[in-house]
C-alpha cells in the first residue's frame, strides 16, 4: 500500500452526540480511523466507547453529529444501504455472540451463504480456511456452547472475517480471557491486519494489547476525546487522565468517602 | 414548616414522575409493538416481491417445530376435550331423551370453540414460550446485534419464518384436533353412551356445517399470529440476562392466552351476529 493511499480516511466522525434519555453518553467526539491502520479507542468502563462502536456499525442512530464510513455517511443511510456497507465490514463483539444454535462451521458460513450465490462447495472451503487463519481448524462441526472462552472469541474472528471485510472491529477481544489467550487474540489480530490489509477498529481497556497492536491511539474519557496519536505519543502525553491510566493510579474520592466511614464508626465508638 | 412543604413538593414530584416515565415507557412499548408488526408484514409480503428473499428454508424448520412436532399432544388433548364434551352433554341431554343429539353438540362445540381454543394454548405454551425464550436469549447474547452487524434484519431472519410457519401450521393443527376431538366423541358414544358408530356419525356429518368449520379455522388463524407476535415481542424486550429471558417467557404464555381469549369473544360475537 502506498503512501498515499495511507493516508486516506476509512472512518472519520464528526461532533457525534449520543445520549440515553436524560443522560449524555458522548458530547461532541471527533476521530479519525485511517486505512490500513490500527486504531485502539481506550476508555475506562463506562466511558462510552462499546456505546462508539456500536454507533460506527450503525447498530444506533445518534442524536448528533455524522459517522462517515468509507467517505459516506451512515447516520443518513437506509436499511438496505447500510445492509450493503455492512458487508465489508466485520463484527467481533464482546460475547464473541456466537448463534447457539449453529455449528461453528455454520456460523462462520452464514454470511457467505446469505449475502453471496458462491456454490456449496467453495463456501465449505473458505470456511475452512478462515478456520485455519484463526486457529480452529477441524472443529466445524462444534457447537459453540462446546467450546472454550478463547475458542469462542476465535470463532466469531473468523466469522466476522468470513467476508473478507476492509474494515474489522473488535469490542474488548480480551475480556474474560487468561492472559496467554488474550496474547494470542493480540497476536491473530496482527496478523489478520498484516495479511489482509484490513482496517481494524480495537475497543479496549488494557494497555498491554494496546502497545502490541495499536497504530494509533483515541482515548475517551466522560464522552470525549481527551487523546489521540500514536501510542509512543501517548506514553509521554500529560493529560492528568491519560497519566492516571498510563500509571494505573486509582480515583480517589473512594478512598476518601472510605476515610470518612471509617472515621464515623471509631468517632461513635 | 418550610422543610414539611418542601418533602411534600418532593414526594409529588416522586408520584407524578413515576406516573409519567411509566406513560412514556408504554408509549415507547406501544411503539415498538407497531413497528414490529408492521416489519414483519413488510418482510412476509413486500419485501419478497422485491426481490429480498424469504427465508422458505428455515420456515419449513420452524413448521416442524411449531406444527409437525406438536401433533402427539395436540391428538392426546383434543381426544380427551371430544371424550369429556360427550360425557357432559349427554349427562345433560339424557334428562330429555335425547341423548344422540351429543354428536352435534360435541362437533359443533369442538370445531367452532374448543378445536382452535384448545390447540392455540397448547401453540401459546408449546412454541409462544420458546419462540420468547429463543429470541431473549439472542438478544442477550448479543446475538441479535451480531446479525445486524452482518447487514442481516433480524425481523426478517427470526421472526418472519416463525409467522409463516404459525400461520400455517396453526389452521392445520387446529383441523387434527377438530377430527380427533369428533373421534373422541365417538368413541364414548360407541363404548359407553350404547348411540352406535354409524348412528352417531351421520349425526354429526348432519349437524356439522361449512360455516362451522370456517369460522373456526379464522379463529384459528388469528390465534395463532397473536400468539407469535406476542412471543417474538417478548423476546426482543427481554432486559437483564437469564433471568429477564425466564419473566418474558412466562409472560408471553400469560399474555398469549389472554389475547386468545379476547380474540376468541370478539370473533365469536363477531361471526354470532354478522354471519
Amino acid at each position: 500500500m502506498d503512501a498515499a493511499a495511507k493516508k486516506e480516511n476509512a472512518i472519520e466522525i464528526h461532533n457525534l452526540v449520543v445520549s440515553f434519555g436524560s443522560h449524555r453518553v458522548l458530547t461532541d467526539v471527533d476521530m479519525q480511523v485511517r486505512c490500513g491502520e490500527t486504531t485502539v479507542i481506550l476508555g475506562g468502563s463506562g466511558c462510552g466507547k462499546s456505546t462508539l462502536l456500536r454507533h460506527i456499525i450503525g447498530l444506533r442512530k445518534p442524536q448528533g453529529g455524522r459517522i462517515l464510513v468509507k467517505n459516506r455517511d451512515i447516520t443518513t443511510m437506509d436499511e438496505d444501504q447500510m445492509s450493503t456497507l455492512l458487508r465489508k465490514v466485520g463484527v467481533v463483539f464482546q460475547s464473541s455472540a456466537l448463534f447457539n444454535s449453529l455449528t461453528i462451521g455454520d456460523n462462520v458460513a452464514l454470511p457467505l451463504r446469505e449475502h453471496t450465490r458462491l456454490e456449496e462447495s467453495t463456501i465449505q472451503i473458505m470456511t475452512r480456511i478462515k478456520l485455519d487463519m484463526v486457529g480452529l481448524s477441524g472443529f466445524e462441526h462444534y457447537m459453540p456452547s462446546e467450546l472454550s472462552g478463547g475458542m469462542k472469541k476465535r470463532a466469531a474472528f473468523a466469522r466476522a472475517i468470513s467476508m473478507d471485510p476492509e474494515i474489522l472491529f473488535c469490542d474488548e477481544p480480551s475480556a474474560g480471557l487468561d492472559p496467554i489467550v488474550a496474547a494470542g487474540l493480540d497476536e491473530l489480530i496482527f496478523k489478520l491486519k498484516k495479511a489482509l490489509k484490513m482496517t481494524i477498529v480495537v475497543v479496549t481497556h488494557e494497555m498491554e494489547s494496546m502497545y502490541k497492536i495499536a497504530d494509533r491511539v483515541v482515548m475517551l474519557h466522560e464522552g470525549k476525546v481527551i487523546f489521540s496519536g500514536p501510542p509512543e505519543e501517548f506514553r509521554v502525553c500529560e493529560h492528568p487522565r491519560v497519566r492516571q491510566f498510563v500509571e494505573r493510579r486509582a480515583d480517589h474520592y473512594g478512598e476518601d468517602e472510605i476515610g470518612r466511614y471509617a472515621r464515623a464508626l471509631t468517632s461513635e465508638s | 414548616m418550610d422543610d414539611t412543604d418542601s418533602k411534600r413538593q418532593g414526594l409529588a414530584a416522586l408520584f407524578f414522575g413515576s406516573i409519567g416515565r411509566r406513560a412514556a415507557g408504554f408509549v415507547e412499548q406501544l411503539a415498538f409493538l407497531y413497528r414490529l408488526i408492521l416489519d414483519s408484514l413488510y418482510w412476509t409480503f413486500i419485501a419478497p416481491l422485491r426481490g429480498k428473499g424469504l427465508r422458505v428454508g428455515s420456515s419449513f424448520d420452524e413448521m416442524v417445530k411449531i406444527g409437525v412436532n406438536a401433533i402427539p399432544i395436540v391428538v392426546l388433548i383434543s381426544f380427551s376435550i371430544g371424550m369429556i364434551l360427550a360425557m357432559q352433554s349427554a349427562y345433560q341431554l339424557e334428562q330429555f331423551g335425547a341423548t344422540i343429539f351429543t354428536a352435534d353438540l360435541v362437533a359443533v362445540a369442538h370445531t367452532r370453540e374448543l378445536g382452535p381454543l384448545m390447540t392455540a394454548i397448547i401453540i401459546a405454551g408449546r412454541s409462544g414460550s420458546g419462540i420468547a425464550a429463543e429470541i431473549g436469549t439472542m438478544k442477550v447474547g448479543e446475538e441479535i446485534e451480531a446479525l445486524q452487524s452482518m447487514g442481516f434484519n433480524p425481523v426478517k431472519f427470526l421472526v418472519v419464518p416463525k409467522l409463516l410457519a404459525l400461520a400455517i401450521m396453526g389452521p392445520c393443527l387446529t383441523v387434527i384436533g377438530d377430527l380427533v376431538g369428533i373421534g373422541g366423541g365417538v368413541f364414548m358414544a360407541v363404548f359407553s353412551l350404547d348411540l352406535g358408530f354409524e348412528r352417531y356419525v351421520t349425526r354429526t356429518i348432519y349437524a356439522l356445517i361449512f360455516k362451522d368449520l370456517v369460522t373456526g379455522l379464522i379463529k384459528s388463524l388469528v390465534f395463532a399470529l397473536l400468539v407469535g407476535i406476542t412471543g417474538c415481542y417478548m423476546g426482543f424486550t427481554v432486559k437483564g440476562g437469564a433471568e429477564g429471558v425466564g419473566r418474558n417467557t412466562t409472560m408471553s404464555v400469560v399474555v398469549s392466552i389472554f389475547l386468545i381469549i379476547l380474540a376468541d369473544a370478539f370473533f365469536t360475537a363477531l361471526f354470532y351476529y354478522l354471519w
